[in-house]
């Protein structure tokens, strides 16, 4: 399948990733080599094959429903590259 | 250089308790090495202090008779572990000035343990990469020079591999997703082991791709490989996919006697371009095997050459969800943004400018293989394949075959910058002959074989059952025995 520079675009968009309209038909480009080489996947039956959900034929561990970690605003706003009165800090949301 | 960090971890560990030395010691030593070591750009944020404080800890420990094997032994730190105050940055520029506030559960048993760490190691950007050359440190070099040309390490645990091999820490530990702890240890002619899916917490390990990836060490023979491993695995209550079995003692595992084991050489790895002295090599190993006692026999693994395409949907596609939490919000970089720009632009501004250009293509590649409209298509279509890809092994294993033998990688290391203007296609087929392993969820491990024809060494990995490293440690300690390997790069960068 061969990508056109507007759906380049749009999965651009989509993973919130800024590419500036100039670079988006190399990128079109990549994203069509690297599609056909996943295409082989197309060669393979996989009628009646359940999608793999875990690797280890496990139910995910789950603990009691409690509250276990807490109180620790400092911590978590420590690496904030805005933090203001304990809060993140971001541009406008809502005009 | 000093004698001590020519040790193994066993041999450093032996010293320890019988006197001979002290943590200290083997510290400053290895804090030397890593010093004279910086044209090879394997260590990227600077831990002495840490170092010579847990140095002095290690020390006490021994004298008081309560000393684990990993105590007292100067160890190096993948950048994708999470540690407590240091930088973490997962090699990338989105993560500039990220200093956790937490210790990853890995990092923790093994300083729980006595480790001490001397520094912490490039590695490919968020360990997407097979060279070391997606680092926004940029590339680390490979020890092994055969003439003008610098070579990569491997990727994505570059850095671990480079500092082991040139003997500035005694191990490190590393990350594996598609390849990236046995591919460069194959390159710089070492030890890596990648155990079973579950068997390491993956809590405060930078997240790649949640499915495929496990922490391991890369170290200098198969020994090594068993102390530090044990020392790293265990059940941990914060990853739910952290399997709840007891650890057992893998050192204890290794007798060297494989008599009546079944080793299975799958058709399907044998692949066109493969150079004659790695066919050698691996015809070899397979003699050595048997006879060390082993039957030998042919098996087929039939959807192998599925296994790359199936691993480059579904390895981008979780990706791109892990890699969504960074945008400029709670931590790392935030691009500086114009008047009027919105929350979207902050967004899509951090992310450019923050992410390099590997791993924008696999967020943008999972992105689109996730998006409405092909994500039955792709990503379901990938997933199916992989059960199929998981019960080829699953099939195998039900015959009686004990561990698998293959090569480690289609060729040695390669010089840096050579595979710059090649498609991104041409470098993921590095990771061929180790990417299954991960997709089915198994213990892997390669021990270094032989040089080819430049002088450069070559790897064999050895695929074992789910849960059995220990049965697969003893497998690589016998064949490690048999190839004799003990070829060590030339110290040029000193």
């Amino acid at each position: 399948m061969s990508i056109d520079t507007k759906t380049a675009g749009r999965v651009a968009k989509l993973a919130r990733i800024k590419v500036e309209e100039v670079d988006l038909p190399a990128l079109a480009q990549e994203f069509t080599n690297i599609l056909g080489f996943i295409e082989q996947l197309n060669e393979v039956v996989v009628e009646g094959v359940e999608p793999m959900i875990s690797v280890t034929p496990q139910r995910l561990y789950r603990r009691d429903d409690a509250v276990t970690d807490g109180d620790q605003q400092a911590a978590v706003l420590a690496n904030a590259p805005d933090a203001r009165e304990g809060f993140f800090a971001v541009p406008m949301v809502v005009e | 250089m000093s004698d001590l960090m020519k040790l193994t971890l066993a041999g450093a560990r032996d010293a320890l308790r019988a006197g001979e030395t002290t943590a200290v010691e083997l510290t400053e030593a290895s804090l030397v090495a890593v010093a004279a070591s910086k044209p090879l750009n394997a260590f990227v944020h600077d831990t002495s202090e840490i170092a010579r404080s847990q140095a002095k800890a290690a020390d006490a420990r021994i004298q008081a008779g309560d000393a684990p094997d990993m105590c007292g032994l100067p160890i190096g730190m993948k950048d994708l572990f999470c540690t407590k105050g240091v930088a973490t940055q997962a090699a990338s520029a989105i993560l500039d000035g990220f200093k956790p506030e937490y210790e990853s559960t890995v990092s923790q048993k093994l300083f729980d343990a006595g480790a001490v760490m001397v520094g912490k190691l490039n590695m490919d950007e968020f360990a997407m990469g097979s060279s070391n050359e997606t680092s926004v440190y940029g590339n680390a070099v490979n020890p092994w020079k055969v003439d003008e040309r610098d070579l990569t390490p491997g990727g994505s645990s570059g850095g671990s591999a480079a500092a082991v091999a040139a003997e500035t820490c005694l191990a490190a530990t590393g990350t594996d997703t598609g390849g990236s702890i046995r591919q460069p240890a194959a390159f710089t002619g070492i030890t890596g082991i990648k155990p079973t899916y579950g068997r390491c917490s993956r809590w405060g390990i930078v997240a790649f791709a949640s499915s495929l990836d496990q922490a391991g060490p890369i170290t200098k023979d198969v020994r090594d490989a068993a102390i530090m491993l044990e020392a790293m695995c265990g059940f941990d209550a914060k990853d739910s996919t952290s399997m709840n079995l007891p650890v057992p003692n893998f050192e204890a595992a290794l007798t060297g006697d494989i008599r009546g084991k079944t080793i299975g050489i799958p058709k399907e790895y044998r692949v066109d371009g493969m150079p004659d002295v790695l066919e050698t090599l691996w015809s070899e190993g397979r003699q050595m095997l048997r006879d060390a006692g082993a039957i030998v026999k042919d098996i087929s693994l039939p959807h192998t050459k599925y296994a790359l395409p199936a691993y480059y949907v579904i390895a981008p596609a979780e990706a791109s969800s892990n890699l969504a939490r960074y945008d400029g919000v709670r931590f790392g970089h935030r691009a500086k943004l114009e008047n009027g720009d919105g929350i979207t632009e902050m967004y899509e501004k951090t992310r450019a400018e923050g992410f390099g250009a590997e791993v924008q293509r696999r967020v943008m590649v999972g992105t689109y293989v996730l998006s409405a409209g092909f994500y039955d298509a792709y990503y379901n279509r990938a997933r199916r394949v992989r059960a199929l890809i998981k019960k080829d092994f699953d099939d195998v294993f039900a015959t009686g075959v004990d561990a698998i033998l293959t090569p480690s990688t289609p060729s040695a290391a390669f010089g840096l910058g050579e595979m710059a203007n090649a498609d991104p296609v041409q470098m993921y087929l590095f990771d061929v002959f180790t990417v299954t392993v991960n997709l089915a969820g198994l213990p892997g491990i390669s021990v270094p074989a032989g040089l080819d024809l430049k002088g450069l060494p070559l790897g064999l990995q050895l695929i074992g059952r789910p849960w059995e490293e220990g049965d697969l440690l003893n497998t690589a300690f016998a064949l490690e025995n048999a190839l004799g390997f003990n070829a060590k790069p030339t110290q040029w960068w000193q």
